[in-house]
């Protein structure tokens, strides 16, 4: 994989998301007790042997810079390739149809000067722990222009699901592409993942820039299916597609089962983050805990059942918390009650306070809020 | 190299013989302790947060895991271009190789070291004990007092003082009478071998103890008590706060359980004096929905499905449904299968006690499992005497 070099690409749609994106982009949300989206593909790319990764940056990017900093975490502070951080040329204003076409245009430069012959191309809303070397030998393998990784949803899940849907052929060619919504239901979902030649990627940038197309995959990829071969790879690991704040809530959730967790944390590789060197998670006599997932830098001393702690946070004696994820030192003060609710960074519930969401509509409470 | 103020010489090279099957494999500043932490993290955080950036670790003992666990000193903050951290072990010279043969002796086999950093002020540092202490603050009162040499002390029980070096001080702190280990002590402020020197004083000192056949080469048992024969003026610096030197098996697992009650005497949870380690990549602890867990500290990785009470669980262990688990230490990647019973047991890295074995009882001895060892079914073991040295693999 030292010939594959990996681009995350941020500049994804995040309107569903609402609050949570506010003041950071989608690949910087909390997730899973202790990690930020983006870890989880970084990882994935890191632990599958790719040593060149770029981070095409779009608005609000300051959390995800102070997250990445040197790469270091993932290995990735290196004195040849390593990390690289993909500003876009010009901010974008509200409304603007300034898309990832710009951004690449704008870091062509990178993409020239790299020296690996194939690019993994990945969104940033895809929460998995997947080893790339698979398919990266199918696409070598199939002679593909591109390969499109995807997920094959159960019933149940594809109904829920939002995102691109694949229409392949019994070879695993793709004839079409769609977006659906809620209401469609996926079997195919696209996992927003491609892998072709570093080459090819630079000719469609081009190309897109020229004629004042803005998306790649859309305007690049899709339209000139017919001419390019296009492939379907098939990942069977965990899965998430974090598109709204209900997905986000279900998806942190599903990690309470020890099957997922495994899954996710475990099976393809280890799953690297910055490190904030914090204390074990402390239960002092009064805790109760649950089905719960529990970070380090915790001290609870009170009562917690099906919830995610993240790290730092304090839960005191006489305290609450059901059904809820609680991020980053946040402070659930004596005899307060929290229940499907999804707290964000350092937010204090006072004591005795009570708020309650529900469970297919979690209430959010903004970073910082003191209740 | 720039000249540096204070350089922090850590004595890393001790067996610690005490600890028995803890330190079998491992000197005793490497042992695993608080749930995710090897003792000599605290002497190096200390360092860091005290704003010391040059530190030479002096090992001896059972090197390697010392020495790929603090590697190039980045979890320390200790990877840097001018200083850093740098690993000391005994070397071969010209006239032959010869072990660090005391304390001061290891000081004084690496003046060589100390001259290239060129520092005014030694902080001496034993990389075996429990504290969190600013050394800043420490340096700046041996500045102030014009002292040759600071000697850090704390007041102890007076049946504990029989056991530490005993500083005699007159009213303005300055040292009049050093007792090693005195069988009637005239005082109870105990040193706890944390030592700043005058570089240019201490090296002379060094030279002299080398030439000196007699010699024991040791801080407390010779520089010290020679300094204070020539006059030198040297004071101690008190003290106040958690402090502990993790000898035996029972200081170890005891400081282990200070760790538990709801306000401890040492913090890990504070923000600005953080205690660094090397962080293993693991996700948050899972506790699912048969455990209970109370007056415990538990580290990321783990999966807990039994009942923990008032212990200390290290990353990636797994205690299995029905297993209660009380007062004992269970090290990185043990796992207890379910309906296994243990109480007042420190547990090795990667051991496995297989399920309903009942291991020790609270009005006990302390039963230690070596890393690697494999508990069998069912069985019930009542003292360290009947615990197997099978290993696993």
């Amino acid at each position: 994989m030292q010939n594959v070099m990996g681009i995350i690409n941020l500049n994804g749609d995040e309107k569903l998301l609402k609050e949570i994106t506010e003041c950071r982009p989608l690949a910087a949300v909390p997730f899973g007790g202790r990690y930020r989206v983006i870890d989880f593909v970084l990882s994935s790319m890191v632990n599958s042997g790719i040593e060149n990764v770029g981070i095409l940056l779009h608005d609000k990017y300051r959390s995800i810079m102070d997250h990445l900093r040197s790469g270091k975490e993932w290995d990735l502070a290196r004195k040849s390739d390593g990390l690289f951080i993909l500003p876009s040329g010009q901010p974008r204003l509200p409304g603007s149809k300034l898309g990832d076409v710009d951004n690449l245009y704008h870091n062509l430069d990178y993409l020239e000067n790299s020296r690996q012959q194939y690019v993994l191309l990945s969104g940033s809303s895809m929460v998995c722990n997947i080893n790339y070397r698979k398919a990266f030998k199918y696409h070598q393998d199939s002679g593909a222009d591109i390969t499109i990784l995807y997920k094959e949803m159960a019933e149940n899940e594809g109904e829920q699901a939002e995102g691109m849907s694949l229409i392949l052929d019994d070879t695993g060619r793709m004839l079409d592409m769609s977006f659906v919504s809620k209401t469609l239901g996926v079997k195919r979902m696209s996992m927003d993942m491609y892998i072709l030649k570093r080459e090819l990627l630079i000719e469609f940038v081009k190309e897109c820039k020229s004629v004042g197309d803005t998306n790649l995959i859309r305007d690049g990829f899709y339209k000139n299916r017919d001419k390019l071969k296009i492939y379907g790879f098939q990942y069977k690991g965990y899965f998430a597609n974090i598109h709204s704040l209900q997905s986000y809530y279900k998806h942190n959730m599903e990690l309470l089962k020890v099957d997922k967790w495994q899954d996710l944390f475990m099976k393809a590789g280890l799953v690297y983050t910055k490190v904030k060197d914090e204390a074990p998670a402390k239960y002092q006599e009064s805790a109760k805990v649950a089905n719960t997932m529990v970070a380090n830098g915790c001290i609870v001393g009170g009562r917690v059942e099906n919830s995610i702690l993240f790290r730092g946070v304090k839960v005191h004696k006489g305290a609450y918390i059901k059904d809820s994820i609680i991020m980053q030192k946040c402070e659930i003060a004596e005899n307060a009650i929290v229940e499907n609710v999804i707290c964000d960074k350092d937010v204090q519930i006072t004591a005795g306070k009570w708020l309650k969401g529900e469970k297919n509509y979690p209430l959010f409470v903004e970073k910082g809020t003191v209740v | 190299m720039q000249k540096k103020d204070c350089v922090a010489m850590i004595l890393a090279g001790g067996q610690g013989s005490r600890l028995g099957s803890l330190t079998k494999k491992l000197a005793k500043p490497a042992v695993p302790f608080g749930g995710k932490y090897r003792i000599i993290d605290f002497a190096l955080s200390n360092c860091h947060n005290s704003g010391i950036d040059t530190v030479g670790v002096l090992t001896q003992y059972q090197p390697l895991a010392l020495h790929s666990y603090i590697g190039m000193g980045s979890a320390w903050d200790l990877d840097r271009k001018d200083g850093g951290v740098f690993m000391l072990p005994p070397y071969a010279r010209e006239q032959g190789a010869e072990w660090y043969k005391g304390t001061a002796d290891a000081i004084y086999q690496n003046i060589n070291f100390i001259d290239m950093m060129n520092p005014n002020y030694v902080l001496v540092l034993s990389g075996d004990h429990i504290y969190t202490m600013d050394y800043a603050h420490m340096l700046n009162y041996h500045i102030m007092k014009k002292a040759e040499a600071t000697i850090s002390v704390m007041r102890v029980s007076w049946e504990e003082a029989t056991r530490f070096g005993i500083m005699n001080t007159a009213d303005n702190g300055r040292i009049i009478e050093f007792q090693e280990k005195p069988a009637q002590p005239k005082n109870n402020l105990a040193s706890m071998g944390v030592y700043i020197f005058n570089w240019k004083t201490l090296r002379r000192y060094l030279e002299d103890d080398a030439r000196d056949v007699a010699s024991k080469h040791d801080f407390g048992k010779n520089i010290i008590p020679k300094m204070l024969l020539n006059g030198q003026r040297m004071v101690a610096y008190q003290f106040a706060g958690y402090w502990k030197d993790v000898g035996t098996v029972e200081s170890f697992w005891e400081a282990n359980m200070d760790l538990l009650n709801d306000e401890p005497e040492l913090d890990l949870y504070n923000p600005n004096w953080k205690i660094y380690s090397v962080n293993p990549t693991r996700p948050p602890q899972q506790i699912t929905a048969t455990a209970k867990v109370s007056q415990s500290l538990i580290s990321e990785g783990c999966t807990i499905c039994g009942e923990v009470e008032h212990s200390v669980v290290f990353p990636g262990v797994h205690i299995g449904e029905g297993a209660k688990v009380k007062n004992s230490i269970l090290m990185p990647y043990a796992y207890v299968e379910p309906y296994a019973e243990i109480d007042k047991v420190i547990v090795g890295r990667r051991s496995l006690i297989e399920r309903s074995a009942k291991i020790g009882s609270s009005d006990a001895e302390i039963i230690v499992i070596n890393e690697n060892t494999v508990i069998p079914c069912e069985s019930d073991i009542k003292h360290n005497g009947m615990v197997p040295k099978r290993q696993v693999g």
